[in-house]
């Protein structure tokens, strides 16, 4: 994506989005992918505060020393300020301390339910996906999640084939009667645009659309009729200062370039 | 009475205690440590139907399947962290050779815990409202006795053999793993034999010195494997770092079942020795793998 003054990649418009979601001083349990670059870049601007907390068992209030692929780089291990048990990171989840984590996902419905397990075509199997790792424990037990992922028509499908990581299952007071302590989707940051939940209904909403894509083409690149907020706002781009500090974060592009 | 020596070569190791059939906790550090030598020996000795446990899989559960190794999988994610899925997987499970129990990486963290602590099951309250209930006779919902509140039941698992990779290990077993520990911990308290490689082999002396970082208890440990650079391409704290490029050349490697044979030749059939396998990385790769930056703890005084 390119403005008259700079360049920009889908991918680090979503990164960008992804790091605003994040506040200071919030203890963030940081999934594999986009969402590591996400917090490290929140990290390096507006959060500089914020814990991260990783499923293999490490606690981190720094950005790792160099750029890193994946949590498990040894740079993410280096003045840690925990290395510990998968079940004691899991506990910081479980026992109602995480904030907010972030995780993606191939399927997504009207709710904000996930799946990465299985995706069905009339009734078969048709692809198996590499499953849950820690996303439906994120989903089931932070105070919120925030879902990243491709928009493509055939990722937004009114009901999901399989619940990986539960949004708000059916819609109002289904995370209460199925027993889940907490939580729920706050957003979905696509490549075309970012949606929220009704707070009353907890359908998906449209809220902001990324710079070049019209609500039209959203949706024509959904599953289901969208509803839209009353007030639709633009994505801001990212900003210079957060665009330097990615490319230093991903300098090769493996995550955010074109 | 003095203890004997556990320490014997990968092969004996393998062949002693992952008989066909058996359940294998592997990867337990889930993305570092990842027990890769051992698993080629698994492949080269064709083990067939085994069941294996594990949080999340980086390649290795993919290279297993691939071999025709694997009965079932009881895990949460199977795939590559870095490129995606995994083919491999994909294909038997498509193709239904595959049984999958579905885990998330805190139901496995529970199974485990249930199996080190000698109960049934642990109670969590992730997993509710999901699917995994259906796709896994292992979870259960059930009611707390102290609050009625709806729990999920994880049903222990005791896998017949846990393998372990540790930075460094006295020949009985007690041995010093460091970094994040993952489930390695509960996954060694609930297997009835535990097999550790290590990067070296140390004097008791040297692993007594720091008692906390023993990552199990010696006398549970069924066998020692001396197994240089035997995680890799997985890191190793403090001996050496991520291959990314294995990691994504290993996702062109195993795209068709034909390159994955001619992967499997050239990287398992191929190697017979650490030696061999440290050969075939070349010194350059081993150079680049190698850490640059050291960071040495203070030490901890146990003394009285």
């Amino acid at each position: 994506m390119a403005t008259d003054s700079y360049h920009y990649t889908l991918s680090e418009l979503m990164v960008t989005a992804a790091a605003r979601e994040i506040a200071d001083g919030e203890v963030v349990f940081v999934g594999m992918r986009l969402p590591l670059l996400g917090f490290l870049l929140a990290k390096r601007t507006h959060a500089p505060n914020a814990v991260g907390v990783y499923e293999l068992g490490i606690v981190r209030d720094t950005p790792a020393p160099e750029p890193i692929l994946t949590m498990g780089d040894l740079p993410n291990l280096f003045r840690a300020k925990w290395l510990s048990d998968t079940s004691d990171v899991m506990g910081l989840l479980q026992n109602g301390t995480v904030d907010v984590s972030f995780i993606g996902g191939a399927q997504v419905d009207r709710f904000g339910n996930l799946n990465t397990n299985y995706i069905m075509n009339s009734g078969r199997l048709a692809t198996r996906l590499p499953g849950s790792g820690g996303a439906c424990d994120l989903a089931c037990l932070a105070k919120r999640h925030i879902i990243i992922m491709a928009h493509e028509k055939h990722r937004f499908v009114p009901k999901v084939d399989y619940i990986t990581s539960p949004g708000y299952g059916n819609g109002a007071g289904w995370r209460e009667k199925s027993g889940l302590p907490r939580g729920g989707p706050s957003a979905v940051i696509t490549s075309r645009g970012i949606m929220e939940f009704d707070p009353i209904s907890k359908e998906m909403l449209l809220v902001s659309i990324h710079p070049g894509i019209t609500a039209q083409n959203i949706m024509d690149n959904m599953g289901w009729p969208l509803k839209i907020a009353d007030t639709l706002e633009k994505t801001p781009i990212p900003a210079e200062y957060e665009l330097k500090v990615l490319r230093e974060l991903d300098p090769e592009g493996y995550w955010t370039g074109d | 009475m003095a203890s004997a020596s556990k320490l014997i070569t990968l092969s004996e190791a393998l062949k002693r205690y992952v008989p066909d059939g058996a359940e294998a906790v592997v990867g337990t550090s889930l993305e570092t440590m990842i027990p890769f030598a051992a698993g080629h020996e698994i492949i080269r000795q064709r083990k067939r139907n085994l069941t294996l446990v594990g949080t999340i899989s980086d390649i290795l559960f993919d290279q297993l399947v691939g071999a025709g190794c694997v009965g079932k999988i009881r895990a949460a994610w199977v795939g590559n962290v870095i490129t995606g899925s995994s083919y491999n997987f994909r294909r038997a499970v498509e193709g239904v050779d595959l049984k999958i129990e579905d885990h998330s990486n805190l139901t496995v963290s529970m199974a485990l815990k249930a199996g080190a602590m000698g109960v049934p099951f642990m109670p969590s309250l992730t997993g509710l409202g999901s699917d995994l209930f259906k796709t896994n006779n292992s979870l259960k919902k059930i009611t707390c006795p102290f609050t009625g509140r709806t729990l999920t039941a994880v049903s222990a698992i005791n896998p017949d053999v846990a393998i372990i990779h540790a930075q460094r290990s006295d020949e009985y077993g007690n041995a010093h793993l460091w970094g994040n520990l993952g489930v390695t911990r509960d996954a060694c308290l609930a297997s009835r034999h535990i097999i550790i490689t290590a990067e070296e082999i140390v004097s008791p002396d040297v692993i007594e010195s720091d008692p906390n970082r023993v990552i199990t208890p010696g006398f549970r440990v069924s066998a020692v494997v001396h197994a240089p650079w035997g995680a890799h391409p997985s890191p190793v704290p403090g001996y050496y770092n991520r291959d990314h490029d294995a990691f994504i050349e290993y996702r062109e490697d195993s795209k068709t079942p034909q390159k994955f044979e001619k992967w499997m030749r050239y990287w398992v059939d191929n190697v017979k020795t650490s030696d061999d396998y440290i050969r075939l990385l070349g010194n350059e790769r081993v150079a680049n793998l190698k850490l640059k930056n050291h960071l040495l703890s203070e030490p901890a005084d146990y003394g009285y």
